[in-house]
């Protein structure tokens, strides 16, 4: 499901997701475009109030529905603007990358670290890192075959789910 | 739904490697979308005219602006909207300038990943509910950390205004560093003369309560409502009763403490007031090199006390106090210039820091105010002055210009000449750094009408001959070795972030840099804000200041404060958490793991028990969304739905330009 432009060179984009808390890494990503420190393309940041707020699912969920990678990045611990979230989330995060390893996706295409406000160097050396990483890996595969899922039975899928009640397979079912 | 699409052009900042008008073609495709234009800055007023006319014209009920960092103008969008009879919360932004155009050169990956930012911005409007706000009471007291210059203006400008001060000083006594100055550049003004009557302010005002010898422990709450615990540490004296005769610094048998206000230059008794204009005039025991509570043997002071007041048995003590906001003015620690070996490593006795020189200049100081040399007493003929000495040197991890050692150097040596008509004086710089006002005159007067030799170029190495030593160094304008043999050395030690500075950012949980100094919320137009509602920010804590810059900053706080506390009613971020209470089971799991104690276990009708949000207290971090078992606790603007509809959008974005 990688972007299907034209104009992109063929291999050159992947699909990387980041999940930023707003006020140490979103700051931090701020501060590193305010210095103009130059960054490959790949990112595009979901901003979040803390990485407490980030539920491992929203990662599998990434990582399942397309993703080539997830980066996670929040306060620095004891640094938290809510005092504890992102010891919660180091918690979930943790337990998260043993469950990716279950379910078939690799781990290593998901990071979470810790950059504050005025780290700006820092995230420009996170994302460089983090993206050669993936490309490293190259896209993910796609959720299907070894599943069972194809794309014609996760479009069925959607569609009863969207549907909800009305569908002829609830209807079957009751 | 109807929502309208705004690409920012920012001038040139996104549009010369963002194609903005192909974004705003492209959004058209967007689900709901219902308009989209592109504008040359849509902050400005034309632009957000623009934002209010579309929302009129178009009957928009969400509008997304694709342009800067939401941390930059997140309020104003939110406010065109509010002009125009929009909830303020319809609002979405893409960050296309921080997060695209000005960290890729690309132009055309560029243009596309602002598309995306769009798409997933647009994704999440159109799961947006208007949200509407609470109020909530103000306490208006204000707590002022550090009592140093800054400080004590901020304190006063908030006393004078009407409203309660409590103000906590970790030293015996308030002033800071500008108490131990001898005279201020580049008005050589006498510093205890122009700073003791408001020291004396603060002792005196009725507004003020002065806890010195006393930390900030705990800092709880939020804007409006903080609770503070404060550490008043033992002194061993009763300072209700003390008058501050001095009776027992007389009689005290041990004599060799050392004396932190005169930097270490000289001793003093175990029990002390570190100067004579010092607020409170109170005394203290230093627990270290006190006979009695060492070895049990002494308590001369306890006898001739005259109001007895001493107390040996005497326990640190934590007083709350209830404050609607915080101002801290923490200042900073001088650098230890003993990492650098080449200059003895603080073991020649003559080889002494700028500080140091202030208090052997000062006639308070333990010389009254002749200029001696710490090894034998003898005046120095020849002072040698060795600046950015831990400033502007990577090597010892401090890269910053400390800004304010060029002057007090300049002064020093200026002075140094006044004392010691005789003497020749010489400052190895790197460059002259005087922007203040009436600065440059008067490095320049320092250099032609005192006769200092300024000398431009580092100091490798300072070794002692005889009783004097050797300063060498290079003169890079000449483009020669120097050494010149000098009675006195004196180092412009630069500034560092005070040592505690970052666990007290943490309990105000507010940010820091690498360095420890605390981080304002915009290094521009929010110079004394924080991220942290009602928490301010003056002086040095923010890294170096002169005294005109921290007075300022004092004020600047104290305006923030007052501006703060001139509403009865604080407006409360509806960006908390909400319980359904037809999914919550009552598992408790969500109260269990708030870091502020916002949610509460009450009973429904029914008998069951259900978890409940106390508004005003939740700060929105969402942790407890994250806990419930049951997604029945969700934080609002960042729901769930919310947040997966923004990774759907982006993880299957298909984008043909």
């Amino acid at each position: 499901m990688s972007g299907s432009s034209g104009l992109l060179a063929e291999g050159q984009d992947l699909r990387i997701v980041g999940f930023l808390c707003n006020w140490c890494s979103y700051g931090g990503a701020d501060t590193a475009g305010v210095a103009r420190f130059e960054q490959p393309t790949d990112l595009r940041v979901i901003r979040v109030p803390c990485s407490g707020r980030i539920d491992p699912l929203f990662i599998a969920r990434a990582l399942m529905s397309g993703a080539d990678g997830v980066l996670v990045s929040g306060c620095h611990p004891r640094d938290c603007h809510y005092a504890e979230g992102n010891f919660y989330a180091r918690r979930r995060f943790e337990m998260l990358k043993q469950f990716l390893s279950v379910t078939g996706i690799d781990p290593e295409r998901f990071h979470y670290t810790w950059v504050s406000a005025s780290e700006g160097q820092r995230w420009q050396d996170v994302v460089t890192s983090f993206t050669e990483r993936i490309h490293k890996l190259g896209p993910a595969p796609k959720m299907s075959g070894g599943t069972g899922y194809d794309e014609e039975c996760l479009k069925e899928i959607a569609a009863a789910v969207s549907c909800g009640e009305q569908c002829p397979c609830h209807k079957e079912k009751a | 739904m109807r929502i309208g699409v705004f690409v920012c052009h920012c001038g040139s900042n996104i549009a010369a490697t963002v194609d903005c008008p192909a974004v705003a073609e492209q959004a058209k495709k967007l689900q709901d979308v219902v308009f989209t234009t592109d504008t040359m800055y849509t902050c400005s007023e034309p632009g957000q005219n623009e934002i209010i006319e579309a929302i009129k014209e178009h009957k928009l009920d969400g509008v997304v602006v694709a342009s800067c960092s939401p941390r930059m103008h997140e309020a104003t969008f939110r406010r065109a909207l509010e002009r125009a009879g929009l909830n303020r919360y319809m609002l979405e932004m893409a960050n296309i300038r921080e997060h695209v155009s000005w960290i890729g050169k690309n132009k055309e990956r560029n243009t596309v990943k602002a598309f995306e930012l769009v798409s997933i911005a647009v994704a999440k409007l159109r799961n947006d509910q208007p949200l509407y706000a609470n109020k909530f009471d103000v306490t208006k007291r204000v707590l002022v950390i550090g009592g140093g210059v800054a400080g004590i203006q901020a304190a006063l400008d908030c006393a004078d205004a009407g409203y309660q001060v409590v103000m906590v000083e970790r030293e015996q006594s308030i002033g800071g560093k500008m108490a131990k100055i001898d005279k201020t550049f580049p008005t050589v003004d006498c510093s205890s003369c122009i700073l003791g009557p408001k020291m004396v302010d603060v002792s005196q005002h009725e507004n003020i309560t002065l806890y010195a010898m006393s930390e900030v422990e705990k800092i709880e709450g939020y804007v409006g409502n903080f609770d503070v615990q404060v550490r008043k540490k033992a002194t061993y004296v009763n300072w209700d009763n003390c008058t501050g005769c001095g009776a027992c610094m007389e009689k005290c048998p041990s004599k060799k403490n050392v004396d932190k206000f005169n930097e270490g230059i000289s001793t003093c008794t175990s029990i002390n007031i570190p100067f004579p204009q010092a607020i409170p005039k109170k005394a203290a025991i230093n627990p270290e090199g006190c006979l009695m509570l060492q070895k049990g043997k002494c308590g001369v002071c306890a006898k001739i006390c005259p109001t007895k007041c001493i107390d040996f048995e005497q326990k640190d003590e934590i007083v709350t106090e209830k404050v609607g906001a915080v101002i801290a003015a923490t200042g900073y620690d001088m650098f230890d210039h003993s990492v650098y070996k080449q200059y003895g490593a603080g073991q020649y006795p003559d080889v002494i820091t700028s500080l140091q020189y202030e208090r052997l200049m000062n006639a308070s100081g333990p010389t009254g105010g002749h200029i001696k040399r710490p090894s034998d007493g003898k005046e120095p003929k020849k002072v040698v002055f060795v600046q950015c000495v831990g400033s502007r040197d990577p090597a010892v991890g401090r890269p910053y210009c400390s800004g304010f050692c060029c002057m007090y150097t300049a002064k020093q040596a200026i002075l140094t000449k006044d004392h010691i008509p005789d003497s020749d004086s010489y400052v190895f710089y790197m460059d002259i750094r005087s922007p203040g006002k009436g600065y440059d005159e008067f490095t320049r007067r320092a250099q032609e009408q005192y006769g200092v030799q300024y000398l431009r170029g580092r100091v490798s190495m300072i070794y002692p001959k005889g009783d004097r030593y050797i300063v060498r160094g290079s003169d890079t304008l000449a483009g020669t070795q120097v050494e010149v043999e000098a009675d006195l050395v004196v180092l412009a030690v630069g500034a560092e972030s005070a040592k505690n500075a970052p666990a007290l950012a943490e309990k105000m949980r507010i940010s820091y840099d690498s360095y420890g100094f605390f981080m304002e919320a915009h290094p521009k137009l929010k110079p004394v804000e924080t991220n942290t509602a009602g928490v301010y920010l003056a002086g040095s804590c923010l890294g170096p200041r002169d005294i005109p810059t921290s007075v300022g900053q004092g004020s600047a706080a104290a305006a923030k404060v007052m501006t703060l506390f001139s509403k009865d009613k604080l407006e409360s971020d509806p960006q908390v958490s909400r319980v359904n209470t037809s999914r919550c089971v009552g598992c408790m799991k969500c109260a269990a793991t708030c870091p502020f104690g916002a949610i509460k276990e009450v009973t429904d009708r029914a008998g069951n028990v259900k978890a409940e949000v106390i508004e005003t207290v939740c700060q929105g971090c969402g942790i407890c969304t994250v806990t419930c078992p049951q997604g029945a606790i969700q934080l609002q603007h960042f729901t769930d739905n919310q947040i997966l509809a923004e990774v759907n959008a982006l993880c299957q974005a298909q984008v043909d330009f």
